[in-house]
């Protein structure tokens, strides 16, 4: 009989039982013997000096233990900066410390840290500290930053651009001379916050007796922390654990070495108390890493047949005060997708990365390639405007055809496989888009505003080949088979709901042949998991589920030779079939993995030289990033009252390659989409001209509630990739890469008898009411 | 200092020694160890906290230990156990309703308590019905589903009641999860 297959079903997650039921322990469950409490103070000014840090009155609070100023640190040696991870030989990087020393540089740098027996009298005490500011000059936006004689964030530097980014291939000037049509449009993508429910949180352990420090924190990166903690420690790295329990959401925020981890780990060795900090919702939109805040001034060139031949972008990304781990390089992959799924030759681009008296950007879900696509995807849809063209017909005339693949861009990546077309016209087709578009013509005839947007999007993930990453692209698995049959798996990914306990298991179950309830899937400790380089970048499967795959191979290939020596038999006439081993013309024989699990720890009938025991550690390094693609399809109608813009109808067509479980990847995508629609119509961080931040929580930072999503009608195309053993792409970023322009397209696209041709995310009723009153002046052509 | 008598997930407590400013969501999470209950804001925006009071969902952040004094509290810990689900948490698993599982507490109680105040909500009324809770992985799809499906277990479970008797009590609602 053969065994059920379990990939590709909806199998249910085995991590929820623990969810449903509050008993998993995130970081702020964790408590331990003689824990103390830790509340950072920090800086109401933008930029400013410090001059004086008085922790007097608050040490004498009654249940404060200890309090220091970034200074103190400093003068305890604790003078290393936070980590950037880059390879970029330019780069300008100012000392980044976890406690300001001499000057601040955002709304909310931790400037001191106070320690006391209870995190209500830490709260109190903190309001006790004195700190003394003396003002500076405060630039929040970027291309104010680049003024001359803006001032400078890091006086040091002697400039605020970090960096620069050109890219230039084919013949751009040529290209714009000989078009038809040029389209000029400035595009903004607005600063954001992720919001992961979960803000972040530590606790910092330190075991005198064996001179060990663990740090639980709420993190993507469990590995990388415990190496960047330990050089700022100045631990052996074999001193340092850290722990990733369970995670309540990341979105790429929690991919990074916070200040907080550091000073909270340091506070631990020095005090000798287990030391926890629970940020609080405010300090999380002050001092956890934003994401986007870019602006492009763009140019298409076409010929009248909707061909595009050329585009340019001058691309600002604002980084914020200092590099966090990953802020540098964000914006450089929003210049290397800029060409999105459609051939075109001459490109001139460039990217500027420049300090501002903000937060810093970095990763958050799609980390530069939403900018990208957002940037590509309105300008095709100007560019069909000013043709008079369909939008879709412009895109047909424009993709990257499938025989083309692998195909190399003109910026220089090689898209894996790809069929773009087939992900549009199915998407086109569930929208019933013919219908939708005379019902729109039906509608603006009775002074009602429907728009159809689209977006067909193509994003560069399976982060990736370490040559092409700032650190480490591989991940890793090991695959343990107990002496009893059943099977250990530690990954090096470290996943925070997307499931993997559930999909590992669905694969090991499968080609292991072994019931998904003796599996157990490992992860998130740095003692008891093999380095791996986490969760981001939706590298989860295409990389540690890859990795896992060689594991799995090289467990079935040692099962394969005890069989075969306990058989008498030749190795090579042995194969898997159905999870168990078998001999080729002999359906009699078998052998489960977990039998030979059992002799391989029995050890006494083995074959001569082969090591007794039955596991693996395997690696997987990417040969090339991954390519996931598809169309969403979003229509909206806008109310000419009120701007108020309704969702109608939404249509997500994505193609991620193999799919392991069908249920959690259109989790994976529902998820997505709703954060790329928040960017659209909802969401933005935004600073006043001093600095301040003016949306710093959830009653002024507009998250979604479930009554402003509408429902999601997924669908897919399975277009494999050879660039992994599983031929799965990623799901974790499509969403939200697809779903921004798709809105704001559809959006704009109601309001085209306006006369509208863009307006800036988000989207929100003032600016489109605005808008249609202004330029409709009483008189609306249909 | 204060001194509360109160009843949690059928337990009665009493104890000495509440600070008046002390939260309801940190009593339950550092006094009585009740961890599912979970804290995402401090502006009771985002609902992680959500308890049931007397069987209203209330946010626990947004109350003092205090005020529960002589009233029951049911936390998540309090409707069901792994080996016996509460049919919102059986739904919220079946139908793939969470993914970190952050807000997933807080939500499952706010939506036992919309199916207590209309026990057969539509999808608008679902959303509109959640507007208290923040979920930030699931674009709140297959929570719509969840609670829906939950519904029609419970519906089913759920002797046929006469016309005109008062809505379900979120006691006959435990009993329901607790009988499965």
């Amino acid at each position: 009989m053969a065994a059920v297959r379990l990939v590709g079903t909806p199998v249910r997650r085995r991590e929820d039982p623990r969810l449903i039921t509050g008993r998993a322990t995130y970081v702020d469950d964790v408590k331990l013997v003689g824990m103390v409490h830790a509340a950072f103070i920090r800086s109401p000014y933008a930029h400013a000096k410090i001059v004086r840090v008085d922790l007097a009155k608050a040490k004498a609070h009654a249940g404060v233990l200890a309090a220091f100023s970034g200074a103190d640190l400093h003068a305890a040696g604790m003078t290393a900066s936070l980590p950037v991870a880059h390879k970029m030989p330019d780069l300008k990087t100012p000392p980044h410390y976890p406690l300001a020393v001499d000057e601040v540089r955002f709304v909310g740098e931790a400037v001191a840290v106070l320690i006391a027996n209870d995190p209500y009298i830490a709260r109190d005490a903190a309001e006790l500290v004195e700190v003394e500011y003396d003002e500076l000059p405060i630039v929040v936006e970027v291309e104010k930053a680049m003024a001359p004689g803006a001032p400078l964030v890091h006086a040091s530097l002697g400039t605020n651009v970090a960096y620069a980014m050109p890219l230039r291939a084919g013949d751009p000037d040529g290209a714009f001379a000989s078009a038809d049509v040029v389209v000029k449009q400035r595009l903004v993508n607005q600063r954001l916050a992720p919001v992961p429910i979960e803000t972040r949180g530590v606790v910092a352990q330190w075991d005198a007796g064996a001179g060990r420090v663990t740090l639980y924190s709420s993190t993507q990166i469990p590995h990388l922390l415990r190496t960047q903690l330990s050089l700022i420690l100045g631990l052996p790295e074999t001193n340092v654990r850290a722990i990733a329990p369970e995670v309540g959401g990341g979105f790429g925020s929690k991919l990074n070495v916070y200040a907080e981890e550091a000073v909270a780990a340091w506070l631990a060795m020095r005090l000798g108390r287990p030391v926890k900090w629970s940020e609080t919702r405010s300090e999380c939109f002050q001092a956890m890493i934003h994401g986007r805040d870019q602006i492009a001034d763009c140019e298409i060139a076409a010929k009248r047949d909707g061909t595009i031949v050329g585009l340019r972008a001058r691309i600002l990304a604002n980084l914020g005060a200092y590099h966090q781990l990953l802020t540098p390089v964000i914006p450089t992959l929003t210049v290397l997708m800029a060409p999105g799924p459609y051939r075109i030759a001459n490109v001139d681009l460039e990217v500027t990365g420049v300090f501002t008296n903000t937060m810093s950007t970095d990763a958050y879900r799609g980390a530069g390639r939403p900018e990208a696509t957002y940037l590509i995807e309105r300008l095709m849809d100007l560019v069909a405007r000013k043709l008079g063209a369909d939008p879709a017909d412009v895109r047909r005339r424009n993709f990257i055809e499938p025989s083309a693949f692998p195909f190399t861009t003109a910026t220089g990546l090689t898209y894996d496989s790809g069929d773009y077309a087939k992900t549009m016209e199915k998407a086109l087709q569930l929208a019933d888009y013919p219908g939708v578009r005379a019902r729109q013509a039906a509608l603006r005839a009775e002074g009602r505003y429907l728009g159809i947007g689209l977006s067909t999007y193509v994003e560069v993930c399976g982060m990736g080949p370490s040559a092409a990453m700032p650190a480490a692209g591989w991940d890793s698995a090991t695959i343990r088979v107990e002496p009893t049959g059943s099977v250990t798996v530690l990954t090096g990914i470290s996943p925070h709901g997307q499931g993997e306990e559930t999909t590992f298991a669905q694969l090991v179950a499968d080609e292991l042949g072994v019931a998904i309830d003796d599996i157990a899937v490992v992860h998130g400790d740095t003692d008891r998991v093999q380095y791996g380089v986490g969760t981001f970048g939706s590298r989860g499967t295409a990389v540690g589920g890859a990795a896992l795959k060689l594991a799995i191979e090289t467990i079935q290939a040692k099962a394969i030779k005890i069989a075969a020596h306990r058989w008498g038999a030749d190795p090579a006439d042995l194969e898997y079939r159905d999870g168990k081993i078998g001999l080729r013309g002999d359906p009699s024989k078998a052998m489960t993995t977990a039998e030979a699990g059992f002799l391989a720890f029995m050890g006494d009938q083995l074959p001569p030289g082969l090591e007794p025991g039955l596991d693996a550690t395997r690696r997987f390094e990417p040969p090339n990033f991954v390519y996931p693609f598809g169309t969403h399809v979003c229509v909206v109608e806008v109310d000419a009252e009120t701007g108020k813009v309704s969702v109608e109808r939404y249509v997500a067509v994505d193609d991620c390659g193999n799919v392991l479980n069908p249920m959690i990847v259109e989790g994976q995508v529902h998820g997505g989409i709703a954060q790329g629609m928040a960017q659209a119509l909802y969401e933005e961080v935004v600073y006043d001209e001093y600095g301040q931040l003016l949306t710093g929580s959830l009653m002024d930072y507009a998250v979604p509630r479930a009554e402003q999503l509408p429902h999601f009608d997924l669908d897919r195309t399975v277009t494999p990739t050879s660039v992994n053993p599983l031929g799965v792409k990623g799901v974790g970023e499509a969403g939200t890469i697809g779903a921004t322009p798709a809105v704001v397209n559809a959006v704009l696209d109601a309001l085209a008898p306006f006369g509208v041709e863009h307006i800036d995310m988000p989207l929100r009723p003032e600016k489109l009411w605005k808008a249609m009153g202004t330029r409709s002046n009483g008189k609306v052509s249909v | 200092m204060g001194r509360i008598e109160l009843e949690v997930n059928g337990t009665r407590h009493e104890l000495e020694g509440v600070e008046p400013r002390l939260l309801l969501v940190h009593f339950l999470r550092e006094r009585l160890a009740l961890t599912g209950t979970h804290i995402g804001c401090d502006t009771s925006s985002c609902g992680a906290c959500t308890v049931l009071l007397d069987g209203k969902a209330v946010k626990s952040c947004t109350m003092f230990a205090l005020q529960a004094d002589g009233r029951a509290v049911t936390t998540i810990e309090g409707i069901g156990s792994s080996a016996e689900l509460h049919p919102m948490q059986e739904a919220f698993w079946a139908q793939h309703g969470l993914q970190c599982g952050y807000c997933t507490t807080g939500m499952i109680l706010s939506a036992i308590d919309l199916l207590r105040r209309n026990p057969d909500p539509d999808e608008v009324e679902i959303r509109t019905g959640l507007e208290g809770n923040l979920c930030r992985c699931t674009g709140y799809e297959n929570i719509v589903k969840a609670v829906r499906a939950a519904a029609a277990a419970m519906a089913a479970a759920q002797p046929v009641r006469e016309a005109g008797e008062p809505p379900k009590s979120p006691g006959e609602l435990l009993e329901v999860g607790g009988s499965r």
